[in-house]
């Protein structure tokens, strides 16, 4: 064979699937994929959930995921087809040649061992290190990756750091025992924005500096702009296009690329705020049962008519909290709710049944936010009843309307929510939120669990919808981008507190605070050199600043570093 | 060991306490609300009021009820279980010999048990749906389908009488050494091992299975280890706490439920001697053995949730 260390070729990957009432049956999920990877490059593969990214990174360690079986081709890395090797042969591969760097470190890592153990076990177990060489190793690569006290975290559990540190521990897990390949599968997704730069950027120098190569699977292109030499477009299990990054970003070919490449591109214009506000909120502190700490402190912000309230912040600011504020779930400690102009009991109970019906809730999980055995007609038919008393034909009329508003249309009637796509439930909470004809919908991370694609489906449909109801969101994400695509006003949560609130326009422009320029600055963009860029730039301009006062304590890593790890 | 740890481990002892008093209110009770009494029970249907009368006070039969738990509870307490009724024998000692010998095959029978379903159940999960696994599972199963006296016959008749390799009656005394001992309840243990075995068994494969789901799991696959290498160091210790649990709770059963294997096999032990005076109505004999088990089996219970606590790697190093 050539010397690419990675040769996939024709490759098929099937997976028994589970159709609601009907057999069990074989699909093909991955469709004669080939491609090449030479050592010590990156090769980003990029797609939607579905897309078989997942599958095809698993297949190039012979590994498939519950019910998946490589059904053809041939994996051959160093010069062997791993798929016809024995069992042995592909233990040794795993763990030795190639190793795996999961999306979700916190439940890849085993809860009841040391971090240390689990970071060496594979180089140990293969024999590629003694026990104390691969501590040894092991301690370079966590001060390497950035990680605080590099010598002792190993003897840490993994609860015992955060969700960023040990999305690197990972990566120090996956490069200890010298391996010629890793597969980076989503590393940085499940993280914050500002701590997902950080793990990008000690990932992209780990890669640099151990000349590892690497098959960096993400949904999301501007990250994977970030780290690659090559990408690789895939969609439902075929290739769409393959080319150098530059290539890809800057001179896309095939429409599903540049789709993918322009996307966030809502132009939404701010409306300026007009009428009394809808919702408007005045100092609300408040803490859960039994803590004792404030969790939302002195919390301000208004919502007009018909307009868009983006609440962004990172896990733990107290967005959600927010929004259990205002429905009623968890009651202030201090402060005020009004509502359409009247003041709105802070107990769920006290609550009227107009109360209820003007002000709904979409949530991030449709999946769990609809009883699986009703039918989409029940779904949305239930508040019909229970808030108008609509009944029999008024109110299938009625449905079919609301399917026809969020462009699924009548066919949908009678289906299940099993059979609905992902964007699809999430369309049908919006209709089933918007049937009690609501003045404001609260919209909890409604996008987050979607594919890029589709989530802009979904704001471009809940804006025009805006248009035609004249309803108000209260738009809680974590997402800039979103943020920028959907809002009229935007407030900044940081810890419990509001960090900058205003119009749009206030917000996203100069100057910033601290926190709101390092939250700014930390969404991927889609384009070559910036993580460089933003790294570069912090690193001048807050000598001494207070902005690498990251979340979890942690700082950049030193570029280059004094410690060879290999 | 640290505070949170160390409030959670004195709550439960505290409740496991609680926990027993109350019961020694309910065995009181119980035995006090029985029609007629002790006296009555002594002396007969043809006994002159004027004896029952005599034989009440001599018992303080007639101080209020409140009066004698507490008297009953602090003696207990104390290891003072008061004479038996019919025998006129110490209980405590009587009681002492007896529990000793149930421990004594409880523990022999536990010693056989808890390794082999903890091994038969990480055979199981590593032959998931192939023959080992179908076997383990169909033979253990039908062990404790079948009732445990007809395993005990069926033994002491093909291993017994036909082969004649152990005794059939398990009688020991102090007199005999450790092996003999053994010799003589080899059979006991047996039926006892496989009784238990099953539910054991089946607790461990399925608590392993549900943790093989984890995502660590497959990182630890990934890393190219092998499969008994992933069971026994990445899933064994995140299932111990269910594990734990249900031997526990099987390790009560061989203090507390075993009358009937002692029946079969003449066994000196708990259950015989309970079972004896529960027929002669005895009432303070049977209040105490009442309290031995219920403190069996709380006291086991209690470990088991220690050992859950102390799994718990949050719990044992918090942030």
């Amino acid at each position: 064979m050539s010397d690419a260390l990675l040769k996939v070729r024709d490759l098929k990957i099937g997976a028994v699937v589970f159709p609601p009432g009907e057999k069990p049956r074989e699909l093909e999920i991955v469709h004669g994929v080939s491609f090449d990877l030479q050592r010590g490059k990156v090769l980003g593969l990029i797609g939607e959930s579905g897309a078989g990214k997942s599958t095809i990174g698993l297949a190039s360690m012979a590994y498939g995921r519950g019910g998946v079986k490589i059904t053809g081709g041939e994996v051959w890395v160093n010069g062997r087809d791993i798929l016809k090797s024995d069992q042995r042969e592909v233990r040794a591969l795993r763990g030795g040649e190639v190793s795996y760097v999961s999306q979700s470190a916190a439940a890849s890592f085993n809860p009841a061992k040391k971090i240390m153990a689990q970071v060496i076990e594979a180089a140990v177990a293969q024999k590629k290190f003694s026990r104390k060489d691969a501590e040894q190793r092991a301690r370079c690569l966590f001060a390497k990756l950035g990680l605080p006290d590099p010598d002792t975290i190993g003897e840490r559990y993994p609860h015992q750091v955060s969700g960023g540190q040990l999305q690197r521990c990972m990566t120090a897990l996956a490069l200890c025992p010298e391996p010629d390949l890793v597969i980076f599968d989503e590393p940085t997704t499940a993280l914050d924005v500002t701590t997902q730069i950080e793990v990008l950027m000690a990932i992209k120098e780990a890669i640099r500096d151990t000349g590892v190569a690497a098959l960096y699977i993400t949904h999301d292109l501007a990250v994977v702009a970030q780290v690659s030499d090559y990408i690789m477009v895939l969609k439902t299990g075929s290739l769409v296009e393959y080319g150098s990054v530059d290539k890809i970003i800057n001179n896309p070919q095939e429409e599903y690329t540049k789709a993918l490449v322009s996307i966030r591109s809502i132009a939404h214009q701010e409306q300026p705020a007009a009428g009394e506000a809808v919702l408007s909120v005045r100092d609300l502190t408040t803490r859960y049962k039994g803590t004792k700490f404030d969790v939302l402190h002195g919390v301000s912000m208004d919502l007009y008519p018909g307009q868009t309230l983006a609440v962004v912040g990172e896990s733990g600011s107290g967005k959600s909290t927010l929004a259990r504020v205002i429905t009623g779930l968890l009651p202030p400690r201090e402060g005020e709710i009004q509502f359409a102009g009247r003041k709105l009991s802070p107990d769920l109970k006290a609550r009227t049944c107009e109360d209820l019906r003007e002000l709904q809730m979409i949530y991030q999980m449709a999946d769990v936010a609809m009883n699986p055995r009703h039918t989409v007609g029940t779904i949305i038919g239930r508040p019909l009843e229970f808030y108008f008393g609509m009944r029999g034909a008024e109110q299938k009329k009625r449905i079919i309307e609301l399917l026809d508003e969020i462009e699924l249309g009548e066919k949908f009637f009678d289906r299940y929510p099993a059979e609905l796509s992902g964007g699809q439930k999430q369309r049908l909470c919006i209709a089933r939120a918007l049937a009690a004809k609501p003045k404001m919908i609260i919209c909890d991370e409604i996008t987050s669990a979607l594919d890029p694609l589709v989530a802009d489906g979904i704001l471009k449909l809940l804006l025009d919808l805006q248009k035609i109801e004249g309803v108000a969101y209260l738009f809680i994400t974590h997402d800039l981008a979103t943020v920028r695509a959907i809002s009229d006003t935007i407030a900044v949560m940081h810890q419990g507190k509001v960090q900058r609130y205003g119009r749009k326009s206030e917000v996203l422009s100069p100057p910033f605070d601290d926190y709101t320029e390092l939250l700014l600055s930390s969404v991927p963009e889609m384009k070559l050199g910036w993580l460089e860029q933003v790294i570069a730039h912090r690193k001048i301009g807050s000598v001494g600043a207070s902005m690498f006062a990251l979340p979890d304590g942690a700082r950049i890593p030193k570029l280059g570093g004094t410690r060879r790890c290999r | 060991m640290n505070n949170m740890l160390i409030r959670l481990l004195a709550q439960r002892i505290a409740l496991g306490l609680l926990l027993l008093l109350i019961i020694s209110v309910v065995i009181f009770a119980g035995t006090i609300l029985l029609p007629g009494d002790v006296a009555q029970s002594i002396l007969g249907q043809s006994a002159t009021p004027e004896a029952l009368a005599n034989l009440r006070a001599e018992l303080s039969l007639n101080d209020p009820p409140m009066q004698r738990y507490v008297s009953w509870l602090l003696a207990a307490v104390q290891g003072d279980f008061g004479t038996a009724l019919t025998s006129g024998q110490d209980i405590a000692q009587a009681l002492g010999t007896r529990l000793r010998n149930t421990v004594f095959l409880a523990f022999w029978a536990a010693v056989v048990a808890v390794p082999l379903a903890l091994f038969l159940g990480i055979l199981a999960v590593r032959f998931k749906d192939l023959w080992p696994d179908k076997l383990i599972s169909a033979v253990s199963l039908a062990s404790i389908s079948i009732p445990e006296f007809l395993i005990g016959y069926v033994l002491i008749y093909f291993v017994a009488v036909k082969l004649q390799w152990f005794p059939s009656v398990a009688m020991i005394n102090d007199n005999m050494s450790l092996f003999e001992k053994l010799n003589a309840i080899a059979l006991p243990i047996a039926v006892l091992a496989l009784v238990v075995l099953a539910h054991m068994m089946r607790m461990t494969r399925a608590a392993i299975l549900n943790v093989m789901q984890s995502a660590y799991i497959e990182t630890a696959e990934l890393k190219g280890l092998n499969a008994l290498q992933v069971i026994y160091g990445h899933a064994f210790p995140n299932a111990i706490a269910p594990i734990v649990n249900v031997v526990m709770l099987n390790l009560a059963y061989l203090v507390v439920g075993v009358v009937v294997i002692e029946v079969v096999f003449v066994y000196p032990g708990m259950g015989q001697y309970l079972v004896d005076h529960v027929s002669k109505r005895d009432v303070p004999v049977v209040q105490a053995c009442g309290l031995i088990f219920a403190a069996v089996y709380i006291g086991l219970n209690m470990i088991a949730d220690i050992v859950a606590l102390l799994a718990n790697p949050r719990l044992r190093h918090p942030k």
